[in-house]
């Protein structure tokens, strides 16, 4: 029967000491190191941190958080989903629901509510009044599209190139849902002018260093939760399912549950991300279900290399600071950049930049 | 079980909640009548071919069976069958009394106790060697148990007696994807030992192996058949005659002949069929 | 990799060259020009009279004034003159198309050339645009020369030129009119026609005092079943504030319910019948677009993220043809559509070439990362066309025997271009139809698609087979860009709002099935326009979506699933 340890121990062995060491001096960087450097020096200083700095550092979390959540289903998994964008901008409606509530004065309702012809909330709206309410949602909007979608979509066993046109399909017919006004969720323009979340004002620059640090702890969370799910039995089931799914299924392990089980807690990770994105931006709007966004998630994971974990995040990293970067220095070369990063990481990085190591030694190796 | 006593076992700290475990696979499996496999008037087509038409057999419990038959004579459409992967047109098939593999999904039949191997031989290779025989290991299927799994002494040893018995000790960290084809054969039949099925299914088992190896694969086959039931497909006509008790042969998705392999080289029909006589 | 780079630079500066040099040859540019040609081509109305004389000369003499109330003498005395000739003056008038010059001579201009020709000679005339003036008009002068134009059309030999005529006075004809109404009614022969005078007729009988007359108005609106008659039907139905009936006589009244029944069934009819069409043009786009995907997607396993952007360069091919017609020959430019079709088909095919060559093929056996891969191809595509042609739409002219519209029934039109797609879709199936089934490169492409190691054994190089089978596949997208370039705008982003409706239709359809695809294609593009009116056009087509993922359950191979033991997953 299973031995049973300690929880902690089996949370100690999710990496070697020298992989703890890093985590934490990482963990310290945001969560003390930056803080320190963003409220107690001055702006002339050579290591003073700017606060849109701080705001771009906590979005690019949020996204790192995905590409995490991604690597999970993809790179684990080999299920590759190109819906993924669906999912985070679902947690972000629901977190954006919380702060339209929160700017409307008592008794009054938003604009895009008021041109459907109604004088209060549509029943989808009221209980997003609650902040615990919507923290529970972030995870069970999307944690409930994903099993629904996905109980159906692994049944029929749909996969491989297939299930990624679906989930392309899935994100695509959101976003023409959310487009629509009477849906009640702001058609295009989406939700906007957020004033406070918990009383503390989402445009003040603190707000945004604990929203950065939050964002910080998710992602710490997350990966310490993806690398106990990988590191576990069900992990090596599911790098099974990668190689010879068919193979499992006669082992006696039903891939359903399984590819369910991660699928779901990718699209709730995706949620949190989501949820924590909205209040830095600002603004969430259908455009973020837009089928190019999920498909731009894929290459953040396949750039840092896939089923590492680490990779998933270092490709966000990259991707997204060098699109910050271009977009705004050479606006017109960037989608050029992009498409070319697509190409050259599936012909030369098959296993993406954690991966290089290994492909060089292999190769001087044959 | 009174109230308290369950309540007392949910209380229970040490063991995951009896409702959280999958539903174990059925213990069920009734050979008291004898055959441990009935597959009555089996037909299946693909596109006006027929894969199997109207095929019986059974098979004992304890027993080794070896099919022969020309390609195309139905032998892994069978095997797909009793497997779960394919669903035939009309007939039975039956694991002991009660387990009515045709409505039963692949899961659940390969945790009811039918194991197979496959012809070409899969295994998961980007997993060590350690772990494809860990992952085939006879336990619960579950979810929940898989993430918080450990194995104790007693399953290790296990592992470490059959990495011994396949002789891949020590490639046991080794990625299977970099063994070779032989050595694969081997850890699919490993995997196959720690699922601990009442019926092997084996497809070619010694396609590709040196003549050592497939000895020692014959003397494997046979010391696991009494304890285990074994289905063996094979083409390789000495290596049936190593190890056969019973053979059937298959020509044409039915069963031609049935007998000792003395029985069935003399048989006039299967002449005909094998060498066109 | 190696070759993408330079070969797609000299393929695009190929494509270049002359774009640059039609759009520097003129003040006017290219586009521009054809939009011109294509505008002047439609226009069939007469730009220059064929020389006045007598009393209509005198009259239209007189036109060169600023006094509006000596221009509505004019046109009552035109209207009493009824004079056929003067119709391209009337014309020109109601368009504001008429100048005088300071000399009093009365000028038309023609839109498409920007000539001027003299009213009273129909000779060309040299003027400095500087003194021209225009003839002053009030509305309701302009309203008045209206069915004046209509009145003298009927008297023309032109067919379509009576019709436009007609279908004038139909919509507004003037109670003075029906005498005259009648005397053509009588020597009229065509049908059409024949239709619409009678609508007039009825239009103003149904004002007559005598109830008889009211009566056969009403009857022969219940024949010829016009729509637009039905709100004056429901008028006579009406009962006025004091609860009396509109219509005094119960006769009358009792037609017009009989009429109006007649009428509603027919509306009935003519709205499925429409819709039917209507549908099928959409599948049609939708089967175009999805063509050349089922046949890389479904031959070759290969997900071609770029199909979108295969169905742009198509697009943008037909607009530089259209450009290079309109400078180079500008006689044959109602042809340039035909001869779009070769050079889109061409152009594609060359690119797709490129991308099989230069990536898709070192990425045969992960047919995922073959998704991303072509998916940074489509990025590059789209971003390149956006360098070279803007990010704006183009302007795409439909020639003129494409532009106008088709009447399936009474009541029922459709414009040509959606109908010629419908056609144009069964071009391109047969012909993909022919080469797989009749030839040997279709032969070769099922021999390598079914067993590759045996094809390779059997001398085919499986190598080119696989370079010409998406060549193929791309320059059928490429056709479909021709089409799509009639219906929809073409811009960079064309081919983004067709991938993922492509691939819905192939994975319906079932893969490797080009059948499947054309019936997956026709039932969604049927299905959704049915579905239009109910749920609203986003919601259909989520609905579609819903419908689709629920259909894989129950068929995981879509409608023609190729049953056999290759389909399996291992």
């Amino acid at each position: 029967m299973l031995m049973r340890q300690p929880f902690v121990m089996r949370l100690a062995r999710l990496h070697s000491g020298f992989g703890w060491a890093v985590v934490l001096l990482l963990a310290a960087f945001a969560l003390v190191v930056v803080p320190l450097l963003n409220q107690f020096l001055t702006p002339d200083s050579a290591l003073y941190i700017p606060d849109w700095l701080v705001t771009l550092t906590g979005r690019f979390l949020c996204l790192a958080l995905v590409a995490l959540a991604l690597d999970l289903i993809w790179g684990y998994t080999g299920i590759l989903s190109l819906g993924h964008g669906a999912f985070f901008a679902l947690g972000g409606y629901v977190m954006g629901m919380h702060l339209t509530h929160n700017r409307m004065e008592a008794g009054t309702i938003p604009n895009f509510i008021q041109f459907l012809g109604r004088d209060d909330w549509p029943w989808f709206w009221v209980p997003f009044q609650s902040f615990w309410f919507t923290a529970v949602m972030v995870f069970l909007v999307p944690g409930a599209l994903a099993l629904v979608f996905g109980f159906f979509a692994f049944r029929s066993r749909v996969r491989g190139v297939y299930f990624a046109i679906i989930t392309q399909a899935l994100t695509f017919a959101s976003m023409l849902f959310f487009y629509r006004t009477e849906t009640g969720f702001g058609g295009n323009t989406g939700l906007t002018d957020f004033r406070e979340l918990l009383g503390f004002s989402v445009r003040e620059a603190d707000t945004r260093l604990v929203l950065f640090m939050l964002s910080a702890v998710a992602v710490l969370l997350s990966y310490l939760l993806c690398r106990y799910i990988v590191t576990s039995k069900l992990g090596r089931v599911l790098v099974a399912i990668r190689d010879a799914e068919s193979r499992v299924r006669f082992t006696g392990y039903n891939p359903l549950r399984y590819k369910l089980f991660v699928w779901t807690v990718s699209a709730m990770l995706c949620g949190l991300a989501g949820a924590l994105y909205v209040p830095q931006t600002g603004v969430i709007n259908p455009g973020e279900m837009a089928p190019a966004n999920s498909i731009e998630m894929a290459v953040w994971v396949a750039l840092g290399g896939r089923g590492t974990l680490v990779g998933a995040l270092v490709g966000a990293g990259t991707v997204n600071g060098l699109k910050t970067w271009i977009t705004a220095a050479y606006p017109d070369l960037w989608l050029f950049v992009l498409g070319g990063l697509f190409i050259a990481v599936t012909l030369f990085l098959p296993k993406g930049v954690m991966g290089l190591r290994e492909q060089i030694t292999g190769r001087s190796k044959q | 079980m009174s109230m308290v006593d369950t309540l007392r076992e949910l209380g229970k700290r040490d063991e995951v909640f009896p409702f959280l475990q999958q539903a174990a696979p059925s213990p069920a499996l009734d050979t008291r009548h004898g055959p441990i496999l009935y597959v009555e008037g089996v037909t299946k087509s693909f596109d006006g071919f027929r894969a199997l038409d109207d095929l019986t057999l059974y098979i004992d419990d304890g027993e080794l069976r070896c099919l022969i038959g020309p390609n195309g004579a139905g032998k892994t459409t069978l095997m797909d069958v009793l497997t779960g992967k394919t669903r035939p047109d009309t007939g039975q098939a039956w694991f002991g009394q009660r387990l009515n593999l045709l409505e039963l999904p692949e899961h659940v039949i390969a945790q009811s106790g039918i194991g197979r191997k496959f012809q070409k031989p899969t295994v998961f290779e980007q997993l060590t060697v350690f772990e494809n025989l860990e992952l085939a290991m006879h336990a619960s299927r579950g979810l929940w148990t898989s993430l918080r799994w450990r194995l104790d002494g007693e399953q290790q040893d296990r592992i470490d007696e059959v990495l011994a018995l396949i002789s891949l000790t020590e490639q046991a960290y080794a990625p299977a994807g970099v063994l070779s084809h032989g050595q694969k054969q081997w850890l699919e039949i490993g995997s196959l030992l720690m699922q601990n099925p009442r019926l092997l299914l084996v497809d070619e088992p010694v396609a590709g192996m040196t003549g050592q190896e497939t000895e020692k694969t014959a003397e494997l086959l046979t010391s696991l058949a009494g304890k285990h039931s074994v289905v063996v497909v094979e083409h390789d006509m000495d290596f049936v005659r190593s190890i056969a008790r019973t053979v059937s042969v298959l020509h044409q998705g039915s069963v031609l002949a049935e007998g000792s392999m003395d029985e069935i080289q003399s048989d006039a029909r299967v002449r005909e069929v094998y060498l066109g006589e | 990799m190696r070759g993408l780079s330079w070969k797609g630079a000299i393929l695009w500066g190929l494509l270049m060259v002359p774009a640059v040099v039609v759009a520097n040859t003129d003040d006017m540019s290219a586009d521009e020009r054809a939009e011109k040609l294509a505008e002047q081509q439609k226009n069939q109305t007469q730009t220059r009279t064929e020389g006045l004389s007598g009393e209509a000369a005198s009259i239209v003499e007189r036109l060169a004034t600023d006094d509006w109330q000596a221009i509505n003498d004019v046109v009552e005395d035109l209207e009493a003159l009824a004079a056929p000739e003067t119709l391209p003056v009337l014309q020109a008038l109601s368009d504001r198309r008429l100048y005088f010059d300071e000399r009093g001579r009365v000028l038309i201009e023609d839109p498409a050339t920007g000539e001027y020709s003299d009213a009273l000679t129909g000779e060309t005339a040299e003027v400095s645009p500087e003194n021209l003036s225009q003839p002053t008009l009030t509305n309701a002068i302009r309203r008045g020369i209206r069915p004046l134009i209509g009145q003298l059309q009927l008297f023309s030999d032109d067919v379509a030129t009576r019709r436009a005529g007609a279908e004038e006075l139909a919509d507004r004809p003037r109670p003075e009119m029906l005498g005259r109404l009648q005397e053509l009614r009588a020597e009229e022969s065509n049908p059409e026609v024949l239709r619409l005078l009678n609508i007039a007729i009825a239009r103003l009988q149904l004002d007559a005092s005598d109830p008889e007359e009211r009566l056969e108005a009403v009857e022969v609106i219940a024949e010829v079943r016009s729509a637009r008659m039905k709100s004056e039907l429901e008028t006579l139905m009406e009962t006025d504030a004091q609860g009396d009936p509109v219509e005094p006589d119960a006769a009358v009244r009792e037609a017009a319910r009989d009429a109006l029944e007649v009428i509603e069934a027919r509306q009935r009819t003519a709205r499925f019948l429409g819709d039917l069409v209507y549908g099928l043009s959409m599948g049609s786009v939708l089967l175009l677009a999805a063509l050349g995907l089922a046949i890389i997607f479904g031959l070759m396993r290969v997900i071609n993220m770029a199909h979108g952007e295969l169905l742009m360069i198509g697009a943008y091919t037909t607009f530089m043809v259209q450009n290079l017609f309109a400078v180079m020959a500008p006689q044959w430019f109602s042809f340039y559509l035909l001869a779009a079709i070769p050079a889109a088909f061409v152009v594609t095919a060359l690119v797709g070439i490129l991308m099989e060559r230069g990536v898709i093929r070192f990425l045969y056996a992960r047919p995922l990362e073959t998704l991303l891969a072509t998916w940074g191809i489509s990025l590059i595509l789209m971003q390149t066309t956006r360098v070279i042609f803007g990010a704006q739409n183009v302007r795409v002219a439909s020639p003129e025997w494409f532009s106008g519209s088709v009447q399936l029934m009474q009541g029922v039109s459709l414009s040509t271009s959606r109908v010629g797609v419908i056609a144009f879709a069964f071009f391109v199936v047969a012909l993909v139809w022919f080469v797989m089934n009749r030839t040997r490169l279709g032969l070769e492409v099922r021999a390598v698609m079914q067993n590759r190691e045996m094809a390779a054994a059997l001398g085919v190089s499986a190598n080119r087979v696989d370079m010409w089978t998406f060549g193929a596949g791309a320059g059928v997208a490429g056709l479909g860009g021709v089409a799509l370039s009639q219906i929809v705008n073409v811009g960079p982003e064309l081919g983004q709002n067709y991938i993922v409706d492509s691939f819905m239709v192939v994975v319906l359809g079932g893969v490797g099935n080009i059948l499947g695809s054309v019936f997956s294609a026709l039932g969604l593009g049927v299905f959704s326009k049915f579905l239009e009116p109910v749920a609203g056009a986003v919601l259909a087509k989520i609905l579609l979506f819903v419908a689709i993922i629920v259909f894989i359950q129950w068929r995981p191979q879509g409608i023609f699933a190729l049953k056999g033991r290759a389909g399996d997953d291992d």
